[in-house]
């Protein structure tokens, strides 16, 4: 059954990427598509058969390196952080995949569209069946390479090609980080497999090593190792650029792997790495620092942005740090429960935005829109309800992950646990408040551009079915999960599959916070709701008054804190600049100059001395022999007989 | 019988050769100029069957004329070969001679007495021998150069080649003037009895004799004939000045030095080694400016050269063994280049650039691919012929401790490869022009077995390896 679930995908992959051509565009939607239904009906079986039925499991598929001492065979490692994955990924993809039949209907590569979303698909399953850090990192690079196919998918746009690169390129930094990561645990335990690590993790604690002559403290150096990996998947701050750009490709693929899935592999890791995590406070601490920071910086961002999907990615950039604040306070399951519930509505944002963007004939900038809820009532119902569900609407799923994750930070005795809990709660209002401003523009108001207005439709039921999945995804799946994620059943649910040390009972303190910090971020997503509405229903001149008052506070904002800019000057400039140098001055000059154009060229000029030598001339030809002769006969006077 | 006329058993090929060049130029004095496809056929006969009476000459050593010539296996190999040399390229001439109405009875005449001479010159014992061999030759290879009168070109290269041909003889007696005032001896082995310490009146006679000889296989700084002589004459002398008297120079060259002089081995070495070095440099660097065919392989025969004197200057058995092989093959391989020269030819005449050559694979993919495999094997890519040769004498050279010049040798083949895969490129890649007029039988044969040779020696070298071995030691 998980050799179904995870090569089923592949299979679509093979027989779209190989075989599109031949098949048709329409064979190869259908073999994807029904291929992940099946894998996702199946991972359904499997969540609840391991969930809650006990059955971890290991799954060998073939060995695989064996080498000295490095023994890594292929095989799956089934537990309850597995399938909660296995659910998520492979729902969200099924119905990514359904939804791009209609997103897509009018583009001639869809073969190759529905191959790259089936290969990360693929890519995104050995990721999170992994049962050594290097499948991992295997699924890791191959959910890399499929984001940069898809981001890059429409590669007659020069800007779609930079973004793809930019992602890549800044997910190296983070691989680097990673990879070191991975080779310091093998150098510390003699093994990769998660099983044989986990097992050794306790004995690593007080180990150090040794570096540029100072004993670094082992668990830590590890943890921030795999936490740089983390930051580069995830878009955590200093690594998130690539992020919004990244909204370049196709809507459904921001859905997919932009929002739900694989941005979320930062999460993911670091809670199946829990077992060194929990060794180091100071790791810890720093997770806990970037995942604040990241919250209210992308949430500050995203207050002020016009593209309907650039909105929706700084939201997701900001969850990604409600995550990780809860990685960082030691509450993984909650981590992880605000994972499965973002998948739900970020999926169904991306989608709808995706409906909207559809209906408005591909025009993104919430500017030019308005008044659309006439046209588009069910996207814009479900919309609401995704909502409703990011800001934290009693009773629907964000309210419950996400509150938890505040909960957490404030019951947390992380370092950083105050700082944590202050940019959590206020990221909430900001959140609040853009996700209605998003709502506000696109679907209510006047049209501004009429002539779009009125061709708009609503999108056909292959895009609004998984819009109303995922809405009732979003609107369930907090009460229905809060009990094993959060409440008395995580112990059971979960067992092995994260770590929580013996002093870390965060679960049960999240409980015993006063009331009013209970109900700040209610609060808190009411003010950016009131403040909304008041922006952008009652009177729509206090925004750009206000822009205009505060214009440098807005300017940094707009051109989200000047990063790209600063990151221009301190690496693209002078690494164009070095590039530059050795190619002009080290490859051209030096090397060709001196290497083979060099010898080329001296080649040529000794063969045209030469051949001017051949004068034809009977004289000169008599010369040279005589000067042959005498300068033997004068080489041996003077060398001696 | 072979006891009472040992000189008649011994010198029966060059008998052969001297009667019957009389009785050719007597049927074509007879019968005119109407006669020179039967001279030709007859002289082809002739030097065919000379070659049998080498091959068939007993392996022993026997000496005539008072040690004035030598019969041993050195000279029957090399004089196979300086015959194979001859009667290929005349069986080449036909052809051309018809096409071009220059057939003369007396190309054939002459192309006999020049192949006495090298004889003569292959089994010379003495310093005499040695000047009246090749002084025969050269004066019938002087006439051949300027055999078709009515051209320019030809006439100018034979005067030139006459001039410095002179030039270069004068110096030859003038050394062996020197040798034979300071050893007292003609003779080879008694000049090596008595010269048993180098002395300034002896190197100065080598140096002159070697310059002499220099000048006859076209080395640096005694070459500069050559891309004269090989772009001016007619092509099929052309051929024939590339291979036979190659070979017969080349085989006196080691014959004199190694015989006459092995106690003076270090001088000459140095001699050898320089001309060597000169010659391999110069060979690769000129050609490389060179559009016209014929004067790319003037200078690529220079570099051959060179590259097979890397084999004598290393002054070992292994080293003339390996001057053999490279001289064996090399003949194999340049007959084969000039066949397709001679083909080179448009609506009845001759062309002679590089470029005429220009998408030969898709016009005739045979002969591309014949005179594809030529270039790569001349310039010495493995598995092909031409490498060997180049390894033979490399490792003779480095086994004698000349790194020096085996680096050299290896860095100018280097750049000799350029030319030679240049005219690969330009019949695989180049666009193509006009088809060349269809080639005679006799050329598509030895364009053929030439080609064969070059691409499947390797396959079987031990006979030829062999024999050069048996050939060179008989020399020490």
């Amino acid at each position: 059954m998980y050799q179904a679930i995870v090569f089923f995908p592949l299979l679509g992959f093979l027989i779209a990427g190989f075989f599109g051509r031949t098949i048709g565009a329409r064979a190869s939607e259908v073999v994807t598509t029904s291929l992940l239904f099946i894998a996702c009906f199946l991972a359904w079986i499997a969540f609840f058969s391991v969930g809650f039925g006990d059955h971890d499991t290991r799954v060998h598929v073939m060995q695989w390196i064996h080498v000295g001492d490095l023994k890594v065979d292929w095989a799956f490692r089934v537990d309850t952080m597995t399938v909660i994955m296995l659910i998520v990924v492979t729902t969200v993809s099924s119905l990514v995949h359904l939804y791009s039949i209609g997103y897509m209907h009018e583009d001639p590569s869809r073969p190759r569209f529905f191959a790259y979303l089936s290969l990360f698909t693929f890519a995104m399953l050995m990721l999170v069946t992994a049962d050594n850090l290097l499948q991992l990192f295997f699924g890791w690079e191959g959910v890399g390479l499929a984001s940069y196919l898809l981001i890059g998918f429409w590669y007659e746009k020069p800007s779609a090609n930079a973004a793809a690169m930019k992602a890549f390129v800044v997910n190296r930094v983070g691989d680097f980080g990673f990879m070191l990561g991975i080779f310091a645990i093998f150098v510390m335990t003699g093994s990769i497999a998660f099983e044989e690590v986990f097992a050794a993790a306790p004995s690593l604690a007080g180990k150090t090593i040794p570096f540029l002559g100072h004993h670094w403290d082992a668990p830590t150096v590890i943890a921030l190792l795999l936490f740089v990996g983390a930051m580069g998947k995830s878009a955590q701050f200093l690594l998130h650029t690539w992020l919004p750009d990244a909204m370049e490709g196709p809507t459904p693929v921001s859905a997919l792997i932009h929002a739900a899935t694989m941005v979320t592999a930062g999460v993911f890791m670091v809670a199946r790495m829990s077992p060194i995590f929990e060794l180091s406070q100071t790791a810890l601490n720093v997770v806990m620092l970037i995942g604040a920071t990241t919250a209210m910086f992308a949430a500050t961002v995203a207050l002020v942005q016009n593209d309907i999907k650039k909105v929706i990615a700084y939201s997701t950039c900001s969850q990604l740090g409600y995550m990780f604040v809860a990685m960082g306070a030691g509450a993984y399951s909650i981590g992880v429960f605000h994972l499965v519930t973002h998948a739900c509505f970020k999926a169904l944002l991306f989608l709808c935005a995706g409906s909207v963007i559809n209906a408005m004939h591909h025009e993104q900038d919430m500017r030019n829109m308005g008044g659309l809820a006439k046209k588009i009532p069910f996207t814009y119902v479900m919309m609401l309800i995704g909502t409703l569900a990011i800001t934290g609407f009693p009773f629907l799923a964000g309210y419950y992950s996400k509150d938890a994750i505040i909960e957490s930070a404030w019951a947390s005795k992380n370092y950083f646990a105050l700082y944590g809990w202050v940019m959590t709660v206020a990221a909430a209002a900001l959140t609040s408040f853009y996700s209605w401003r998003l709502i506000f523009l696109t679907f209510h108001g006047h049209p501004h551009d009429h002539h779009h207005y009125e061709a708009a439709h609503e999108s056909p039921k292959v895009m609004t079915i998984p819009l109303g999945v995922l809405g009732v995804g979003s609107v369930i799946a907090g009460f229905a999960l809060y009990n094993v994620f959060v409440g008395e059943g995580v112990h059971d649910f979960f067992r092995h599959s994260i770590f929580m040390g013996a002093e870390n009972h965060i679960l049960h303190e999240i409980h015993e916070i006063p009331l009013w910090a209970k109900y700040l971020p209610t609060l808190m997503m009411v003010l950016g709701f009131v403040i909304a509405y008041w922006f952008y229903i009652v009177d729509r001149t206090v925004p750009a008054a206000l822009a205009k008052s505060q214009d440098a506070l807005y300017q940094f904002l707009l051109n989200k804190w000047y990063f790209d800019e600063l990151y221009d000057r301190i690496f693209v400039k002078p690494a164009l600049w070095i590039g530059r140098l050795l190619w002009k001055r080290g490859d051209g000059t030096i090397i060709d100059g001196f290497g083979p154009n060099g010898v080329s060229a001296r080649v040529l000029d000794v063969t045209r001395g030469v051949v001017r030598l051949q004068t034809g001339y009977l004289y000169h030809y008599a010369f040279v022999m005589l000067i042959g002769v005498a300068a033997f006969i004068t080489w041996f006077m003077f060398a001696g007989v | 019988m072979t006891q009472l006329l040992p000189p008649i058993g011994a010198v029966l090929p060059e008998l052969v050769l001297a009667i019957s060049a009389i009785v050719l130029i007597l049927i074509g004095a007879v019968r005119g100029e109407g006669s020179a496809n039967l001279v030709t056929g007859l002289a082809i006969a002739v030097l065919a069957a000379v070659g049998v009476l080498v091959l068939l000459q007993p392996a022993v050593e026997v000496t005539a004329f008072n040690g004035s010539l030598v019969v041993d296996a050195y000279s029957r190999f090399m004089k196979l070969l300086a015959v194979l040399g001859a009667v290929v390229s005349l069986i080449m001439a036909v052809d051309w001679q018809a096409r071009e109405k220059q057939a003369k009875f007396e190309y054939a005449v002459l192309v006999v007495i020049a192949t006495l001479g090298m004889c003569m010159l292959i089994s010379a014992g003495d310093l005499i021998a040695l000047y009246l061999g090749l002084e025969l030759m050269s004066l019938s290879l002087y006439v051949v150069a300027a055999i078709n009168r009515d051209s320019i070109r030809s006439t100018e290269a034979g005067l030139k080649y006459f001039v410095l041909g002179a030039l270069s003889s004068g110096m030859l007696l003038y050394g062996a003037s020197f040798i034979y005032g300071f050893t007292g001896s003609v003779n080879f082995l008694q000049i090596a009895a008595v010269a048993k310490e180098p002395s300034f009146g002896l190197i100065f006679g080598i140096v002159f004799l070697l310059a002499g000889l220099c000048f006859k296989v076209s080395a640096v700084p005694f070459h500069m004939w050559t891309p004269d002589v090989y772009e001016g004459a007619p092509t099929p002398v052309t051929a024939f000045f590339a291979s036979a008297p190659k070979v017969a120079a080349m085989a006196i060259f080691v014959r004199v030095v190694i015989e006459a002089f092995p106690h003076v081995t270090h001088q000459w070495q140095q001699i050898v080694a320089f001309v060597s070095l000169a010659s391999m440099v110069l060979g690769a660097f000129a050609a490389i400016g060179q559009r016209n065919i014929k004067r790319l392989l003037a200078y690529s025969s220079i570099g051959h050269m060179g590259f097979a004197l890397v084999g004598l200057a290393a002054g070992t058995p292994e080293g003339v063994r390996g001057v053999l092989l490279y001289m064996s093959i090399y003949v194999v391989m340049t007959l084969g280049t000039f066949a397709c020269v001679l083909t080179m030819r448009r609506k009845g005449q001759a062309v002679e650039t590089i470029e005429d050559l220009s998408g030969l694979a898709r016009r005739n993919p045979v002969m591309a691919l014949a005179l594809g495999a030529l270039m790569f094997s001349l310039a010495g890519i493995p598995p092909l012929a031409g490498f060997l040769a180049k390894y033979y004498v490399f490792v003779a050279a480095i086994q004698a401790g000349l790194y020096g010049l085996a680096v050299v040798g290896v860095l100018a083949s280097v750049v000799g490869a350029f030319y030679y895969l240049r005219v690969v490129k330009i019949m695989y890649f180049d666009e193509p022009v006009d088809d060349f007029d269809p080639m005679p039988t006799e050329l598509k044969a030895v364009l053929a077995v030439s080609g064969l040779f070059t691409i499947f020696y390797f396959v079987y070298p031990a006979p030829l390896i062999e024999a050069a071995g048996a050939a060179a030691r008989s020399l020490f």
